[in-house]
């Protein structure tokens, strides 16, 4: 289960560079699973009633009644002076902190325009972390559309905490990105069964988790979006372990296989743990993904999962990747998964969303992965499409949703052949 | 600085893109960061669109600012006008644009275009998308409306349907029809539908139907005064309100004693009805945009023998004419676009039906009210496959079944009240024509007191307390009471609790018995 650079691979295929119009969310959009992730959580957008329609309109308008989450809508009168913009925002965390006593740690969430006027959230963060200690942990990070792509937003949060994380000189296994309780819980019983231990997930459910970090950290990322995050993990002395994503069932192998080989787990012993669900998520892929095989695919940029989930549909699902479009291609990251997808696919960073859009329709793909602005329209004209969120949504990952992730992708096809409103002569 | 949890209204440039979406031949440029192309999706999967809505965004990035935003804009314009051919452009900037003033408009003007170039000014820190639809609009009417001969036969535009709007491509069906029974011709029906050229076309007709003021009535007054346009007033969405509009459609027109035909109009002998009884004196609370609003008060009071004991609307700009409505009902109108706020009146009022936007449909959810949706802002719900227009004669029937849906009808109400602890008919089983559950067991307890303030904030369980503390803190409830209290059917059984304490407090109880809830029922019986 070596992820062994391979010579006819995708790591040094060239990059095709675009800059125009992007269609994709920006960063605050990930406050949509980090609040419901992070159980004592406030994250506060500063920001303008373009950002809160954004995360009402992503969020699929209201489903909680009342979020974890909120956005501090600037007016005229704030951005006339900073000084009162500083004031206004004092007020509204207090207000908000008291009408939320179950808050332990308050996210102030930079966007496009706080940035622009030049607000200061780190230190309106400290200066309320004074005020409202111990009780409340107030940190910023920016997810506004001038710096963050979608979930850069969960990057830029993770990366935010980790200078706080207390140091420690244990060696332990930091698994690094907000996943389903499912399976963040499916995949802690995978360590424990290999012998791992102990396990930190960042990020924690609450702020008063076991969560440390230092020279004997060793990371696996589980998300292939969290390049800052481990950057700085690595400035606090953790160690990275380079792996594809563990999506699919040969992702997942690989995931785990760099792990146990970090810690020594006696070959045999992996066997014995993985070989019943690698089983169970081959033959769920292969009547799963039954549809999918010999056929083509295309991928908008959107998540930055898109290389990770293109190697699973291609060597497990059986397609051949046209285009590989993603927000940003983070070598470090997603190099072992690029090596594994046989060259031959338009590999694209960035985007120019009319000059794509003319490169889809020529290739008339099979399947094509794109945001929710752009699928009803792609359909329209005859393709079949996947909304890439649902992606980002749903549980994917590690083996037990090997076949639900094979499943997300085959169901258009499906539907494609089960329609039929032509008279029946 | 105001701290929101969901609006009501997005950012006016989400206005600007309403119009431009329900036009055609008109493309809006829009000088804006990457993250704002988010509206897409509200027209290809809230309307279900199948093309995108014709808008290029600038997507300048942290990198840009500074250096070359305004190229950017230049460039993003001229690659748009060449790829999509448009016959004109509207261009404006989003809300961070508006922060670095590159002037948008400006640029687009001095570039020589050859095509009208509409520059759009939309204060994002001071209004709202409403007011982005109506100055939108507004411009477009200002450049491209010019006074001209009106047409032989008598005719008027419709004006006020926009791209994502509730129930737009259905009232103008509706309003067709009703125009052309009544013997006018439609001229031109904008934005929605409409192409610049189009737009050129408006003084040709003889009167204006505003449709929805918060679209149309600033372009409604800008062409009264300039192109000699009388406009109608009346909303036709109502049994009442259609008739007066048919009225003023005919006077308007010069045709005496206007007729359209009513044999498809259901509403009236639908609630006269029997079955219709137990309709009677239902406590609604109406809150959405002052237009729907107003129309669903009359409609309320006097097409289905409601009781209104509350109406707001969340769009400011219209605070006056709704205010002067529920004056007349003996109502102070709320009007706000806090959602906290609305329900906390909602809580108060305690209704027995809510009329309101989906945010509305979620405070019912919490509160166990049913809610009928009214009004924007858009659901994927509001679009619906089948013609289901407000406005007419069809608007009207429309408005009766989805107003009843949610209640528990006629006869089944009885039967709640009868085998209250039935095990198919009882509180917790929801009205009955509502699937997707099987009945869930009886509680043990009923929640004392309606208590919705979450303490982690999302689930909608009301914290379970067995003894009784009153709202007002002195009147407590002793146990019998309660218990006889938890008889009571559920959808009345708020307005027993209200009404009880209300009149223990009156007389100066500081407990309430099985006999005082019954001396409160004979004080309030109607």
């Amino acid at each position: 289960m070596k992820a062994q650079p391979d010579s006819t691979g995708c790591r040094e295929a060239p990059v095709l560079k675009e800059r125009g119009q992007r269609e994709v969310f920006c960063g605050l959009t990930g406050i949509i699973w980090l609040h419901r992730k992070m159980q004592d959580a406030f994250f506060l957008v500063v920001g303008s009633r373009t950002c809160a329609h954004l995360l009402q309109s992503a969020a699929g308008v209201m489903i909680f009644a009342e979020p974890r989450f909120g956005t501090a809508v600037l007016e005229e009168k704030d951005l006339a002076g900073l000084a009162d913009a500083n004031e206004e925002l004092d007020r509204e965390v207090a207000r908000l902190l008291a009408r939320r006593p179950d808050i332990r740690q308050l996210f102030l969430v930079g966007s496009c325009p706080s940035e622009v006027i030049k607000l200061d959230l780190s230190r309106a963060a400290e200066r309320l972390t004074e005020i409202h200690a111990p009780h409340v942990r107030v940190l910023n990070y920016s997810g506004s559309g001038i710096e963050t792509t979608f979930t850069q937003g969960e990057d830029a949060c993770l990366a935010a905490m980790v200078p706080h994380l207390p140091h420690s000189d244990e060696r332990q296994l930091m698994v690094a990105g907000a996943l389903p309780d499912v399976v963040e819980d499916q995949m802690l019983k995978l360590l424990a069964d290999l012998g791992v231990g102990p396990v930190r997930v960042l990020p924690a459910r609450r702020v008063d988790g076991d969560l440390s970090v230092g020279p004997n950290t060793v990371v696996a990322v589980a998300q292939p979006f969290l390049g800052d995050t481990l950057e700085a993990l690595e400035r606090r002395g953790a160690r990275h372990l380079p792996a594809p994503f563990p999506f699919g069932e040969q992702g997942t192998t690989a995931w785990l296989a760099a792990i146990a080989r970090e810690f020594g787990v006696p070959e045999a012993h992996f066997e014995a743990v993985t070989a019943a669900p690698r089983a169970r998520a081959r033959k769920a892929v292969a009547s799963a993904s039954e549809n999918l095989r010999g056929k083509t695919i295309f991928f908008f940029p959107d998540s930055q999962l898109e290389v990770p989930l293109a190697r699973f549909m291609t060597t497990e699902c059986g397609m051949r990747p046209l285009e590989i479009g993603s927000p940003f291609i983070h070598k470090g990251l997603v190099g072992p998964d690029l090596d594994m997808i046989p060259a031959g696919p338009i590999i694209s960073e960035g985007q120019d969303v009319d000059l794509q859009l003319e490169r889809c329709r020529a290739q008339r793909p099979d399947l094509t992965v794109c945001g929710l602005g752009l699928a009803n329209p792609l359909e329209a004209e005859g393709l079949t499409t996947k909304w890439a969120i649902e992606l980002v949504f749903t549980p994917v990952h590690f083996y037990e949703q090997a076949g639900d992730l094979a499943g997300l992708f085959s169901r258009p096809v499906r539907r494609k052949g089960l329609l039929r409103m032509e008279a029946a002569e | 600085m105001k701290l929101t949890v969901w609006t009501y209204e997005g950012p006016p440039h989400v206005g600007a893109m309403r119009v431009a979406t329900g036009m055609k031949g008109l493309h809006y440029v829009l000088h804006a960061p990457q993250g704002d192309t988010y509206a897409d999706l509200l027209f290809t999967m809230i309307e279900r669109r199948n093309h995108r809505p014709p808008v290029t965004y600038t997507t300048f990035q942290a990198r840009d600012l500074g250096s070359d935003t305004a190229d950017l804009f230049e460039v993003a314009c001229r690659d748009a006008v060449e790829r999509f051919n448009p016959e004109a452009i509207i261009v404006g900037a989003s809300c961070t644009a508006e922060l670095i003033q590159d002037d948008p408009g400006g640029i687009a003007e001095r570039m020589g275009l050859d095509l009208p170039v509409v520059a759009l000014e939309l204060p994002s820190y001071q209004r709202k998308e409403n007011f982005g639809v109506s100055e939108t609009f507004l411009q477009l009417v200002r450049h491209l409306a010019r006074p001209m001969e009106r047409t032989a036969r008598v005719s008027c535009n419709i004006l006020g349907p926009t791209g994502l709007g509730f129930r737009h491509r259905d009232d103008v069906e509706e309003l067709t029809g009703l125009l052309h029974e009544i013997g006018v011709d439609v001229n031109v029906i904008a934005p929605m539908g409409s192409s610049p050229t189009d737009l050129t076309r408006l003084g040709a007709a003889h009167f204006n139907v505003m449709l929805y003021p918060e679209a149309a009535e600033d372009a409604c007054r800008w062409m009264e005064r300039n192109l000699e346009q009388p406009y109608t007033r009346t909303v036709p969405i109502g049994v009442g309100a259609t008739r007066d509009f048919i009225a003023e459609v005919g006077r308007l027109a010069g045709i005496a004693n206007p007729r359209t035909d009513e044999s498809r109009l259901r509403l009236p002998w639908w609630s006269a009805s029997v079955d219709s009884t137990y309709l009677t004196g239902k406590r609604v609370f109406i809150f959405g945009d002052a237009t729907h609003a107003i129309a669903a008060a009359r409609i309320a009071r006097d097409e289905m023998g409601f009781e209104v004991v509350g109406l707001g609307c969340y769009n400011r700009e219209f605070a006056r004419p709704i205010r002067a409505v529920a004056r007349e009902m003996g109502l102070e109108a709320l009007v706000t676009d806090d959602y906290l706020e609305v329900e906390r009146a909602i809580e108060e009022a305690s209704p027995e039906m809510i009329l309101g936007t989906q945010m509305e449909r979620h405070i019912g959810k919490r509160l166990g009210i049913p809610c009928a949706v009214i009004s924007a802002p858009v659901h994927v719900q509001d679009f619906p496959a089948r013609y289901s227009p407000q406005g007419g004669w069809e608007g009207a029937n429309v408005i009766f079944d989805t107003w009843i849906h949610p209640l528990v009808m006629g006869l089944e109400e009885h039967l709640l009240a009868m085998f209250r602890e039935d095990f198919e008919f009882h509180d917790e089983a929801g009205p009955s024509h509502h699937g997707g559950h099987a009945p869930r067991p009886m509680a043990p307890m009923e929640p004392a007191n309606a208590s919705h303030a979450p303490a982690a904030g999302e689930a909608a369980e009301p914290a379970a307390t067995p003894t009784a503390a009153p709202a007002g803190g002195e009147v407590i409830w002793l146990a019998d009471a309660e218990k006889e209290l938890r008889k009571i059917p559920f959808f009345v059984r708020g307005k027993a609790r209200r009404n009880t304490e209300k009149f223990a407090a009156e007389k100066g109880l500081s407990a309430i018995s099985i006999e005082t809830l019954y001396e409160a029922k004979a004080h309030y019986a109607r």
